[in-house]
């Protein structure tokens, strides 16, 4: 479902993806593991289209990037630390707006589909300035799944939630898995990957370093594998 | 029908699927911001409350000489300094809103033709600049009392705003990726929107003084060519300016 060979990114000087090599199979959900400034973010816009490889090639769904980047937005589903949602518009004319600019069908019907995929079909009304942090991100999954894609990127969402909010999320984040999508999530948090993934990849300096399956590795290994990847690196 | 005719067919329905997609696109992005702007105000009335503020300073400035008020050449060097800088405010304003909780990303990782996100931001900053206007000449009307209810004057105020927010909101998408993007913006447009300024301020005096139209059409076809061309380049290279 998604192939890439010797990514490579630069910002000006900086190297920040060095030849990276990387593949998901369909209905994969891989955890991208890394330090803070590994390249996980980068490799991620890189994979939604939002920033241009400096070489490489990157192939989504059969369709090549930067190429062509409208068919691969249109199967790409994505979620970040920010919620990418407009205070000022309740929960419903958010995914309205999101679902007009993807040409949904049936919009009123599917956004409260949706709105009940991510529990808050109450809510629908409310202004998302006055949601709890959790709540926009649950918000953000249901924007991100409204088009149905076939893959889905999730970069870091858990952060800034509290335990409860995180346990919702990762609710939301297995229903969306469960559906057979491809899944990219990167994430500092072992446990929680461990938890929601079928594959570990470490990142380090801009390439992967160590992958491995879940059914190859006990959870309480993985912190184990984490450090040895690093350490390799 | 024949296998050229279906072809024939089959592209201009391709066409016409394509425009209605950019129509669609532009109509939510427009739809979008003005929602928004209905609920929290805060774009119309900080523009609003600045140009009438400026309406006042220069009330009291030229307070002495009633006949300097009412000069068409100050009144209409007046009148866009007010809509150029309280244009400003909003277009910074803009897109701020859209950089501060990521909402770019989120429009730009939609599948259609970039330029239409440029062309309804460009509608939607038009509505809010010719909404300011509208408040702006009544009163200015009445504190100076210059008659500005002409034809043609309007005529030019709506070309000269569709020519400075054109160039604005480009400029504005680029500026808000800076971390000095208020300051950034006004030093990255004026240079550029000079000509629509100049343009303005002519055909307006032209038309408040009652001058021949022979001498207001030059201004009058440079402020519909510079929002041609302009419009045109930003349709161009708006992808260019967005991306990473």
């Amino acid at each position: 479902m998604i192939k890439v060979r010797k990514l490579v990114k630069r910002f000006g000087l900086k190297t920040v993806l060095r030849g990276m090599d990387f593949s998901v199979e369909r209905g994969e959900f891989v955890a991208l593991l890394g330090p803070n400034g590994a390249g996980k973010t980068t490799f991620l816009r890189i994979l939604a289209s939002l920033s241009r490889p400096s070489m490489g090639g990157v192939n989504i769904a059969g369709y090549r990037l930067p190429d062509q980047a409208a068919a691969v937005r249109r199967r790409l589903g994505v979620v970040s630390h920010l919620p990418l949602l407009y205070g000022d518009l309740t929960a419903e004319e958010n995914l309205r707006f999101y679902g007009r600019m993807y040409g949904v069908q049936d919009l009123p019907a599917r956004v409260a589909e949706v709105l009940e995929l991510v529990g808050l079909i109450t809510r629908r009304r409310d202004l998302v300035r006055t949601f709890s942090r959790g709540m926009q991100q649950r918000l953000a999954i249901g924007r991100a799944v409204l088009h149905d894609p076939d893959v889905m990127l999730f970069d870091e969402p858990h952060t800034g939630l509290d335990q409860d909010a995180s346990a919702m999320l990762d609710a939301v984040l297995r229903e969306v898995a469960a559906r057979g999508r491809t899944v990219v999530m990167t994430s500092h948090d072992l446990a929680r990957a461990a938890d929601l993934a079928s594959r570990f990849d470490v990142i380090s300096r801009g390439v992967i370093t160590a992958s491995v399956k879940r059914d190859d590795i006990e959870p309480n290994n993985l912190l184990a594998f984490y450090r040895q990847a690093l350490q390799e690196s | 029908m024949t296998i050229e005719g279906e072809s024939s067919y089959l592209a201009s329905e391709k066409v016409t699927s394509k425009a209605a997609g950019f129509l669609r696109a532009m109509g939510a992005v427009v739809w979008k911001d003005l929602s928004a702007e209905l609920r929290s105000r805060e774009l119309i009335s900080a523009m609003l409350v600045f140009a009438l503020l400026v309406i006042l300073i220069f009330n009291f400035a030229l307070d002495l000489d009633p006949a300097t008020r009412r000069d068409p050449t100050i009144t209409a060097g007046v009148l866009w300094v007010i809509f150029v800088f309280a244009g400003t405010l909003g277009l910074n304003r803009s897109m701020a809103v859209e950089k501060d909780r990521g909402c770019m990303d989120g429009l730009l990782l939609a599948p259609v033709d970039r330029s239409s996100i440029y062309f309804g931001k460009v509608l939607g900053n038009l509505i809010f600049m010719l909404m300011v206007e509208i408040i702006v000449l009544p009163i200015y009307s009445v504190l100076y009392n210059v008659n500005l209810f002409n034809p043609g004057l309007l005529i030019v105020i709506l070309l000269g705003s569709i020519g400075y927010v054109a160039v604005g909101t480009l400029l504005a998408a680029m500026a808000v990726q800076a971390r000095t993007r208020d300051i950034l913006l006004p030093i990255l447009l004026f240079p550029v929107v000079l000509p629509v300024i100049l343009a303005a301020v002519k055909a307006s005096t032209g038309f408040l003084d009652g001058s021949e139209m022979e001498l207001i059409r030059p201004w009058l076809n440079l402020l519909i060519v510079y929002d041609i061309i302009f419009s045109a380049v930003a349709f161009m290279v708006f992808d260019y300016v967005v991306e990473e």
